[in-house]
Order: C-alpha cells, then sequence, then structure tokens
C-alpha cells in the first residue's frame, strides 16, 4: 500500500496551512485518515487503546443498513413495474432501484460533506464521521420521486441549521437525517406525501398504469377512514386492503413489500439490522425495546377504545407500517440527540414510540409521527436526562447530610 | 470478619509477557534521580542544591504550600544536578550514590506511650509519608490532616500486574509494623483489600484490621474502586490511601528510623528479553538494565503498568511509588483501512469487532491510538469500566467547562484519574480522560485552599 501513501503525502504540501489549495485540507485528511488509520501514538494517560474509533462504529451503523437498502432498492422496481402490470426480474427490479437511489445517495452526500468540509477548513478541525450515516439515512427515508435539488436543500439545511451551528459532530440536538426529513416535509410537502411520489410512474412508450392503480401509502388510505366510525361500510375496501390477502397484509407490511419512503417498508430487515447493531453493543437495545413498548402501548389504547378504522388496527400491525421500525431502530437510537444516561434512554424510547404512533393517528395529516415524535423527545432528551443526574446529585447530596 | 464485593463493571485487559516468578537480580547504578512530577499537586522547594552531600533519608525538596510534605533521597551521596524545564520547573534532582550508602538515623519509634503527633512527625521527617495518598484530589496527604479511614490496597489486578505475595516475601514484620503506624494516624477505620481471586496473602491477611474481599474484573485493584464500594467519599471527608507494596519501606523507617524504599519490581511486557522480578531501590537509574534486558528498538518503557504507569526513556529512572516496569512496542505505523476490517485479532471491550470470539486471547498490544480524537458521541460507554455511582461523561463535561459547583455534585471527591483510565481505553472518540479529571481536581483543589 505504500503507493497509495506516496498519493498522499505528494499532495499533502498542496494542502497544508501555506499550500495553494488548502480549503482541501479536511476533505485530504478525510481520505487519508480513511485510507490508513493514522500513526498516532498515546501520549497522555493509558498506553495502550481500544481499537474501535468514530469510523468503526459508523461503519458498524452503515452495515446495519445494508439489507434494508438493496431491499428499498429492488422494491423501487418491483412497485414501479407492478404499476404498470409488467412482468420483471429481480435483476430489472435492482436495476431500475439502482438508477434512481443512487443518484439520491450521490447528491446527499456531495451536499452534506460539502458543508461539513466548509466548516471543518473554517473552524480547523478534522472532517467528523458523524455524516457518513446520516448521508445514507436521508436517502432512505424519501419518496423515491422527490427532485434531486429538495434532497440537496434539505440535506444543507439540516447540516447547517441541525448540526453545524451548534459546534458539529457531537453537539447537535437534533437528529441531522430526521432534520432534513422535517424540512422537506414541510417546504415541499406535496412531495412528500399524498399518492404520487412513492412509486415511480414514469412511463416508457405503450405502458399504461393497470386498472385501479393507487400509489397511495397504506397510512395515507388509512388517513381517509378516519371521521367515518367503526364498520362503516364506506371504508371497507379501504380495510379490505389490510386483510390477511391485501396489499398492506401484516405479512406484507412485515417483509416491506408495500410503497413508502426507500428504505423504510421492511421491517423483517430493519429489525435485522436493529439485532445486529445490538449485538455489536453500537445501538441501544433501551433505546429500541421502550420504543417498540411505547408504540405498542399507545397502539393497543387506540385500539381498545377505537372510534375509527385506523385507531381499531391491530396493534403489532401498526407498528409495521410507515416509520416506525425505522426510527425506532435507525433514528431515535442516534446518542448524540438521544437521551445519554441508562435511565433516560429508556423514558426517551418509550414516550417517542408513544407520541409516534399518537401523532399519526390523531392527525392524519401527519402519517409520519414517528419522525416528529422522534425530533420532539431529540428536544426533551436533556431534560430527561437533567432529571436522572439530578436524581443522583440528589443521592448524593442525602449521603452527605447523613455521614 | 470479611466482606467480599464482586465487581462486575471493568475489563481485564489481558496483554503477552507476563512475569514469571524469575529472580532477575539486583539493579544497580550510581546515579538516582527523585523527580517531583511523581507527585501531583505538589510545588516543589528544594532543600539541596548541586554539590550538597546527602544521606539516603534527607529531605531533596518539598512542598511549597506545605512544608510538612518531605520527598526524602533513597540513597547517600552528593547531588549532582538540579535538572530544570521551562520557566525553570524542577524536572528531577539527580544522585551520585556512594558506593556504600550511609542512613540519616531518625530513630526508631516508640510504639508504647507514643501518640499521634509523635507518628505524624515520623512520618514527616523520616519521608514515608510521601507514600500516603490523600483523597480527595489523589495528592501526597499531609500528615495533620485527619482521615475519615486508611484504606491498605492490597491488590494488584492491572494488566500484567505482579505476584503481590512474592514481592512482600521477607518483608512480614515491617508489614506489621506499618499497620500499626498507620492506625495512630486515624479514629476511624484502617482498611486492607484482598484479592479473592489470587491466593491469600498471609502478611496481609494476619493483620489487625478491617479485611475487604474484592472478586471480579479490574478495576478491583484500584482504590477508588474499593472506596466506592466499602463507603463513598464525602465532600469534606478525606481518607488516605497506601498500597500494600509500600508497606516495608514504611514499616522499616518506623523500625529502624531509616528510608529504604526498596523494592521487588515487576518486569513484563511483550518487549522484554527476560520477564520476571528484580529488586531495585526507588530512583535508580535504569539505563543499564533496560539495554541488557529489553529490545529497545521502537519500544515504549512505561514505569508501572500500561494503564496508569509514565513513559520513561531508555536511559530514565524507576518513578517514586512504582513497582512494575512494562515494554510495548511503540504503534507509529498506519493501518491500511484498519477500521473497516473485521479485526479478528484488534483488541476491543466492544463486539464491533470480530476479536470478542476470542475472549480470552493475550494481545501483543503497540500504543496506537487506533483514531483521531473526536467530541463526545457514544454514550454509556465509560460507565461500563467505572463500578462507581456516578455519570463519567456528565462529570467530565462539568470538568471541560470548568464548573466547579457541578464537579462536586456530580462526584469529582470520589475519583481520581487513574479510575478513568480503563475507560480512556475503550473511549471511541480517544479523549484524554484521566488529563480531564486531573486539571479538574487542580482546579477544585485551587479553589478550595
Amino acid at each position: 500500500m505504500k503507493f497509495v501513501q506516496n498519493i498522499f503525502d505528494q499532495t499533502r504540501p498542496l494542502v497544508e496551512k501555506d499550500g495553494k489549495r488548502n480549503i482541501l485540507y479536511p476533505l485530504h485528511n478525510a481520505i487519508e485518515t480513511m485510507a490508513f488509520v493514522p500513526d498516532h501514538t498515546a501520549h497522555s494517560g493509558a498506553h495502550v487503546r481500544d481499537a474501535i474509533d468514530l469510523k468503526r462504529t459508523m461503519v458498524t451503523v452503515i452495515f446495519a443498513m445494508v439489507p434494508a437498502l438493496l431491499f428499498g432498492m429492488w422494491n423501487i422496481g418491483r412497485l414501479h413495474f407492478g404499476a404498470f402490470g409488467e412482468e420483471s426480474t429481480l435483476l430489472d427490479n435492482v436495476i431500475f432501484g439502482a438508477i434512481k437511489l443512487l443518484p439520491l445517495i450521490i447528491v446527499t452526500y456531495a451536499a452534506g460533506l460539502g458543508v461539513e468540509i466548509y466548516f471543518s477548513w473554517k473552524r480547523n478541525h478534522p472532517v467528523n464521521e458523524g455524516f457518513l450515516v446520516s448521508g445514507l439515512l436521508i436517502p432512505l427515508i424519501m419518496p423515491v420521486d422527490i427532485p434531486l435539488w429538495m434532497v440537496a436543500v434539505s440535506t444543507i439545511f439540516a447540516v447547517l441549521i441541525g448540526k453545524e451551528v451548534f459546534g458539529g459532530t457531537g453537539m447537535n440536538l437534533l437528529n441531522p437525517a430526521l432534520t432534513a426529513r422535517a424540512f422537506a416535509f414541510f417546504a415541499y410537502p406535496t412531495w412528500m406525501s399524498g399518492d404520487k411520489v412513492w412509486i415511480n410512474t414514469t412511463s416508457t412508450e405503450g405502458s399504461q398504469l393497470v386498472d385501479g392503480y393507487s400509489g397511495a401509502t397504506a397510512l395515507g388510505d388509512l388517513a381517509t377512514t378516519v371521521g367515518q366510525g367503526m364498520g362503516n361500510p364506506a371504508t371497507e375496501t379501504v380495510m379490505a386492503q389490510f386483510g390477511p390477502e391485501g396489499t398492506y397484509s401484516l405479512a406484507n407490511a412485515f417483509l416491506g413489500l408495500i410503497p413508502g419512503s426507500i428504505g423504510e417498508t421492511s421491517a423483517a430487515l430493519i429489525l435485522l439490522g436493529g439485532l445486529f447493531l445490538v449485538f455489536k453493543g453500537v445501538g441501544s437495545w433501551r433505546i429500541m425495546v421502550s420504543f417498540f413498548i411505547g408504540g405498542f402501548v399507545m397502539a393497543a389504547i387506540f385500539s381498545a377504545f377505537a372510534v375509527n378504522e385506523f385507531m381499531g388496527l391491530n396493534p403489532l400491525h401498526q407498528l409495521m407500517l410507515g416509520g416506525f421500525m425505522f426510527g425506532m431502530v435507525f433514528m431515535a437510537t442516534d446518542p448524540v440527540s438521544a437521551s445519554q444516561t441508562a435511565t433516560g434512554k429508556l423514558i426517551y424510547g418509550f414516550l417517542a414510540g408513544f407520541f409516534g404512533i399518537m401523532i399519526r393517528v390523531f392527525n392524519p395529516a401527519y402519517p409520519e409521527g414517528i419522525m416528529l415524535a422522534i425530533l420532539f423527545m431529540n428536544v426533551m432528551a436533556p431534560l430527561i436526562d437533567h432529571y436522572v443526574v439530578e436524581a443522583n446529585v440528589k443521592r448524593r447530596a442525602k449521603r452527605l447530610a447523613n455521614a | 470478619m470479611s466482606q467480599t464485593f464482586k465487581i462486575r463493571k471493568g475489563h481485564d485487559i489481558k496483554l503477552v509477557g507476563s512475569a514469571p516468578i524469575t529472580d532477575l537480580g539486583r539493579i544497580t547504578a550510581s546515579t538516582y534521580a527523585v523527580t517531583p512530577l511523581d507527585f501531583p499537586g505538589i510545588t516543589p522547594k528544594l532543600a539541596v542544591k548541586a554539590g550538597t552531600q546527602v544521606k539516603a533519608g534527607d529531605t531533596l525538596f518539598f512542598d511549597k504550600d506545605r512544608p510538612e510534605v518531605k520527598i526524602c533521597s533513597p540513597v547517600s551521596g552528593e547531588v549532582a544536578e538540579v535538572k530544570r524545564g521551562a520557566k525553570r520547573k524542577i524536572l528531577a534532582v539527580l544522585i551520585l550514590a556512594d558506593s556504600d550508602i550511609t542512613y540519616a538515623d531518625h530513630g526508631a519509634f516508640s510504639f508504647s506511650g507514643g501518640t499521634r503527633e509523635d507518628a505524624e512527625a515520623h512520618f514527616g521527617t523520616t519521608g514515608v509519608g510521601a507514600f500516603i495518598t490523600s483523597r480527595p484530589y489523589g495528592v501526597a496527604a499531609s500528615m495533620s490532616e485527619k482521615p475519615r479511614a486508611i484504606f491498605v490496597n492490597g491488590i494488584q489486578s492491572g494488566p500484567l500486574a505482579g505476584d503481590l505475595a512474592y514481592q512482600l516475601t521477607g518483608k512480614e514484620k515491617s508489614i506489621v509494623t506499618a499497620v500499626k503506624a498507620l492506625k495512630l494516624m486515624t479514629e476511624g477505620t484502617v482498611y486492607v483489600s484482598h484479592d479473592a481471586d489470587q491466593a491469600p496473602i498471609e502478611a496481609l491477611q494476619s493483620l489487625e484490621a478491617t479485611h475487604i474481599t474484592f472478586s471480579g474484573k479490574h478495576p478491583k485493584g484500584l482504590v477508588g474502586t474499593q472506596i466506592a464500594q466499602t463507603a463513598p467519599l464525602n465532600k469534606g471527608e478525606i481518607v488516605w490511601t497506601v498500597n500494600a507494596i509500600d508497606l516495608p519501606t514504611i514499616g522499616a523507617a518506623f523500625e529502624t528510623g531509616e528510608y529504604r524504599p526498596e523494592y521487588r519490581i515487576t518486569v513484563a511486557g511483550s518487549k522484554v528479553i527476560n520477564a520476571g522480578y528484580a529488586n531495585a531501590l526507588q530512583g535508580v537509574s535504569l539505563a543499564q538494565f533496560l539495554s541488557a534486558n529489553v529490545n529497545t528498538d521502537n519500544t515504549r518503557v512505561i514505569s508501572g503498568d500500561v494503564l496508569t504507569g509514565s513513559k520513561i526513556e531508555n536511559d530514565g529512572f524507576l518513578s517514586f511509588g512504582q513497582s512494575q516496569l512494562t515494554a510495548i512496542p511503540e504503534g507509529n505505523t498506519t493501518e491500511f483501512f484498519g477500521w473497516v476490517l473485521p479485526g479478528f485479532g484488534k483488541f476491543s471491550t466492544n463486539r464491533a469487532f470480530w476479536s470478542w470470539l476470542f475472549p480470552n486471547r493475550e494481545y501483543d498490544l503497540d500504543t496506537n491510538m487506533h483514531g483521531e480524537e473526536r467530541a463526545f458521541v457514544v454514550t454509556g460507554e465509560y460507565e461500563k469500566f467505572i463500578p462507581m455511582d456516578i455519570f463519567p461523561q456528565q462529570l467530565l463535561r462539568s470538568i471541560l467547562i470548568g464548573d466547579i459547583e457541578k464537579m462536586e455534585q456530580l462526584g469529582i471527591y470520589e475519583v481520581v484519574p487513574e479510575d478513568f483510565a480503563l475507560a480512556e481505553v475503550a473511549c471511541t472518540s480517544k479523549l484524554p480522560l484521566q488529563e480531564i479529571v486531573r486539571n479538574g481536581l487542580n482546579d477544585l483543589r485551587k479553589e478550595m485552599i
């Protein structure tokens, strides 16, 4: 690998302090430290160090996302060809999906890393790894047909306002990926909801959408039942889709054979990623488990006191829809914006899941209640931690008083 | 009656090159050095200058703010040089030793009728008081303090730690004397800790004191852990801590009035040619010993263990209060895509590398950081290595922003830097935790005095 090292050594003078391309130093440094773990040795404190670093932590999260990402890619193609009633092979689906998804990923990384590198140069610190994960999360929570420039604007907003104004990776209050999605959702609502954006229906010559085609999502359809009461014959066609034979059956929702944001549909593969994260010690099981319980409790309460079909949905089915599972595994667990104490994580996760389902069902205009609930709990997390830490402080003060 | 505590939080770092019970002989040299850097919290004021003739047990320097805290010469001879650094900071006092050591005679201590004041004076004049560390702050104790309790640490559980029983062999009598002397210094309890996972050490078991036993993982051998499990330190309280290995020196000073900081030190690590135990006086020049016994090519020699020891040069000296020498390779090499590879052979406390499949493997670790420094990102990580009722990350943050009140509330009185050593090893963000804690304690102490 000597020749790779030589390339870095030769280009370094160009980007160093007095070099002509100093603004590229953070980029140079980022790529170099990615290619080679640096030769830094311990100078203070312990003389040996764990092999783990932030790059390893982040790449572990990326590995955990890969199954959901590949599935999303395939699902883009499957839904597209399905809309036209065309036969397609696995390869067709994946290739079509890749053509749609890769530009999203590239644009996100380019936009986000551009901002990161500018700030690293400005503040004279190395590029942090945080965006490695954010840059892959953002495309996975976007509808397939969103224009690329909207993704770029949302990403830049998220990195700038969600992260850099607070001081960069580790200092942010909100989850940057969700900030990007929330921005897109409120700035470009027609591209983030409704029944036009979830399935790509760009037609080729001679092809036509199949009869009865609907581009809606499960949650979009469920929202139409609100206000109609339970057992209303008008909602029968919609609810039939949630039956065992329907498009949105529990099995389909679990496997992910439904329309939705690119990476969020397959609960099974997301769960697999979640188990991987917990096993690797990177994701917090406390947040995931309490998030699931919180959502389930809310859904069960709704189901017990249902006044419409949306509320009456089987709790488990409710959790398999929309962004619940994706939010649970990849969004709520962001260590920086989540609660930091063990007890705090349990409370934080529970409330995020609880509120997520509540917002989704009570306000059908916001089918993505999960996103809003997690962002809300991001803001509340320091408060939760404050009380957990305060309890420790009180315990200590009491010990002092008794001593 | 002995109480047993099980330490579940922590990690035993297994390294290659542990020391077998082999006698490597005696380390001798003509130069000795005592450095104020080994004593955090001391502002040294010299009692000697170059050319002064000293006996073993004569004061070399003392603390400017607490003149009763004296650091003595381990040998007799002539002060060769006072090494100074930037702003004339004293780095070391070098002594050219006589071939036959003569001792300053401070007189034997009479225990019959000996009061606390007598013991206080004896600890001071003989210099063995410097072996007592005072908490909070983790600094050399002033004998005028009134400690709530004294903890004698009889556990060595750090990486490549030596066999304490072997290191104490033949010194049983002085150990008893030392504990007798310590008991005079407190109205509270004198605790002696034992390792339940090792063969009991007879010399410590038979002591008249309150015995506490610990089993499980490192940091069971850190006295901070032992205090936290027994009776955590509160604001305004003082406890003293002594390592069992220093007891013979203390005992000898009370029996004979002479200062004899003589140790059987552990020599270990993958870069050591012959691992084992060597007899040495504290402060001895290690130049000859290291060139003969350690493969010094691209090696880091550490006085102490890899968690808390200090780096010494190849011509360095045995530090005060350290009874272990460790030599490991320097890790000044880059690794191609090291952060993506599965890492079957990488040391990690985390399952993110596949080496978790081999929990009992001994590692030949080097000093590489394995990454660049970052901000705090990962949470809940430090807690796994600090068996105390504190929130480590919150405490560190309060230190970094200099919020004294918050530090107190979050329990800074209960910790010293070594308590954060394991967390520092595991830290994903590669932050210098021990340094942060030391700075915090210094700030706090400045504020309180």
